[in-house]
């Protein structure tokens, strides 16, 4: 199977890798929106996780609700979501392969004492057998207004 | 049919559609024909043991699965239904208890919004909790929003309420109005050594509040009636019964039953225990099961028949669970299942209750509407008009039995309980012959003489005079109070049991 392409606007790019620098040392986690393999805008989401946030995320229902709503509200769709792994290489864990769905994208950033690092995108195989890696690209940013937060 | 919104994810099993119909008359019906329609579903919606998947979340219309019936839950025609997914994910497999931090972000705007936070004390006290889906902070603030009644803080009262004490419920109600005794400490393990001679109520809230502190402990010293019982019950979740007695155990299911709410049901003797949960909103309740009590007598209590100490241990530990379970609105409870447990065999059996229609309490026209005297309807007749009643023609006080040995009177003694108990203690020169051979040892009785008999507390002792007075003999007094009130009055050197 062809290696699977996402491509992040700059302005997406700096909002991911900013979003775990400011969450570190716990996780951050948000929603991609885009269309055809292009992330045009993230939302940042609360991690609601009751583990630990330093070692787990968690996107509630209402929130992934709140999400797809919102891509439909930029005229995009929800292609996957973006979290991170504090002072852990960008690689997903058994617990994100347990946890997740399929043909979403899933973006992760290192972020190494305090400071992002690596960045990396995976696809969960369709038998949930373990993950692809996709191959990142980096475009031209789309729209001064990518970033969106979600407080709760 | 009913409508199922399909998440973006899950689309490209469904054709691309964010929507598609299914035909069933409950979630699990209406999932199982999607997965049929759609096979490549099923792996993303089930894990390897054929369960939802815990990040697969289930709406309908706008109500989480989880706080309905589960996959039980009806869908009509018109509801809609939606999968949605929770995403997430983490470094790695293992927890680190030590980073565990308080919440943070907004909650699941599901129903327990409106039940207490926890505090970081909680927190950690309850971390084996919170690290269990099926528990979580949303199911520890359940449980500290909850309140519980025990009825009674002996046998089952003990680890029951213990368990709940540690498991956080927020407040814990015991009914008792008993004092501790030598022979309750070895089962009732919320009562030690010195607290001989406490009030039952006294020792159970020390032991309770030492275990958690957070926990709201209220007692009530009183016996159970049905002059108050609705009132005690109306604040509570769930009643826990803990009671010893038939009287008690239909006034907790008569009552639980008018007020609707769930009595965690046990019982123990000997060797033997039962449990179940009766009087949910379509369950069976106890009059069910049994629609009437035994002949007063026939079923031992425990001090008659006794009970193996960790029996109590398992079944209060079963109604405990059910308890949480009903709280927490997890897992299987024991609704129309009545479990009884074999300690000799180590077996459990389950046997399916249905709820009665023509039950007199919880059927379609019950004739049981307010509490009734349950006394009476035990036929348990009051206890019997206290010493200044001695009836002189068949019953004999310790006192003058004493008296009359010490005179030199030929009196035979003839004592009724089993063997194991007349190890214990015994009146000098009885004859041991427990109730069950009188019918074909008395013979070896002299009619001629004059007959006292004795038992431990004068029950069975009252039976065997009235068959020796059926069978012709003439002289036969029952010794009142049994050899609990000889030891009390005459030999204070003898154990008691």
């Amino acid at each position: 199977m062809a290696e699977r392409r996402l491509t992040l606007a700059a302005a997406v790019d700096q909002a991911v890798r900013r979003h775990g620098e400011e969450t570190y040392p716990h996780e951050c986690c948000g929603a991609l929106v885009g269309r055809d393999g292009v992330v045009s805008a993230v939302v940042a989401l609360p991690n609601t996780t009751e583990e630990g946030p330093r070692r787990r995320f968690l996107v509630r229902a209402a929130d992934y609700r709140l999400a797809e709503r919102r891509a439909i509200e930029l005229g995009g769709e929800l292609l996957g979501f973006y979290h991170s792994h504090p002072d852990h290489p960008a690689r997903p864990s058994q617990f994100d392969l347990d946890h997740a769905w399929p043909t979403f994208a899933y973006v992760i950033v290192a972020v190494t004492a305090g400071a992002a690092a690596g960045m990396t995108v995976w696809y969960l195989k369709d038998d949930r057998s373990s993950f692809d890696e996709g191959s990142l690209h980096h475009g031209e940013n789309s729209h001064p207004d990518t970033a969106q937060t979600v407080h709760g | 049919m009913a409508k199922i919104l399909i998440p973006t994810p899950l689309r490209p099993y469904t054709d691309k559609l964010d929507a598609v119909e299914a035909t069933g008359a409950t979630v699990g019906e209406l999932l199982a024909d999607l997965t049929r329609k759609h096979a490549g579903l099923k792996a993303h919606l089930y894990n390897e043991q054929g369960k939802l998947r815990s990040f697969v979340n289930v709406y309908v219309n706008d109500d989480d699965i989880r706080y309905l019936q589960k996959e039980q839950t009806p869908v009509q025609a018109d509801d809609t239904v939606s999968i949605i997914p929770s995403v997430a994910g983490g470094v790695e497999a293992t927890i680190d208890s030590r980073v565990r931090l308080p919440l943070e972000g907004p909650r699941d705007p599901q129903p327990d919004r409106d039940a207490p936070a926890l505090t970081n004390e909680e927190i950690k006290r309850y971390s084996r909790h919170l690290i269990m889906p099926e528990v979580g902070v949303e199911g520890q603030r359940k449980l500290k929003a909850s309140k519980v009644l025990c009825i009674g803080a002996g046998g089952l009262g003990s680890p029951a309420a213990m368990y709940l004490a540690a498991a956080g419920v927020g407040a814990l109600g015991i009914v008792d109005f008993d004092v501790v005794d030598f022979s309750n400490l070895q089962r009732q393990i919320l009562h030690g050594t010195p607290d001989v001679g406490r009030t039952k109520l006294a020792s159970a809230r020390d032991r309770l509040q030492s275990i958690n502190p957070n926990v709201e402990i209220r007692t009530y010293e009183t016996a159970l009636s049905s002059k108050n019982a609705l009132e005690l019950f109306a604040p509570y979740d769930v009643i826990l019964d803990g009671t010893d007695n038939f009287p008690t155990r239909y006034l907790v299911n008569d009552a639980c039953v008018l007020l609707g709410k769930p009595n965690a049901y046990g019982s123990i003797f000997r060797f033997e225990g039962q449990a179940s949960v009766f009087a949910t909103k379509d369950g069976p309740c106890y009059r069910c099961l049994y629609p009437e009590p035994p002949p007063p007598g026939l079923v031992p209590s425990c001090a008659e028949g006794g009970v193996l100490g960790v029996l109590p241990g398992v079944i209060g530990v079963i109604q405990a669970t059910e308890t949480i379970k009903l709280i927490l609105g997890v897992g299987e409870p024991l609704i129309g299942r009545f479990m009884i447990y074999d300690a000799l065999k180590m077996r459990f059996r389950e046997l399916t209750l249905r709820k009665d229609p023509d039950c007199p309490v919880c059927g379609t026209h019950p004739t049981v509407t307010h509490l009734i005297d349950y006394e009476q309807f035990c036929g348990v007749t009051p206890a019997a008009p206290e010493p200044s009643a001695v009836n002189s023609a068949t019953e004999i006080t310790a006192v003058e039995l004493k008296l009359r040995l010490d005179r030199g009177d030929a009196l035979t003694i003839v004592d009724v309980r089993e063997v194991n108990e007349y190890q214990i203690n015994r009146i000098a020169g009885s004859l041991l012959m427990p109730l069950g051979d009188v019918p074909k040892r008395y013979p070896e009785l002299n009619p001629s003489h004059e007959i006292v008999v004795q038992c431990k507390m004068g029950v069975r002792s009252a039976k065997a005079a009235d068959f020796l007075r059926s069978v012709g003999f003439t002289r036969v007094l029952n010794l009142k109070g049994g050899i609990l009130d000889w030891v009390d009055k005459v030999d204070p050197s003898q154990p008691k049991y």
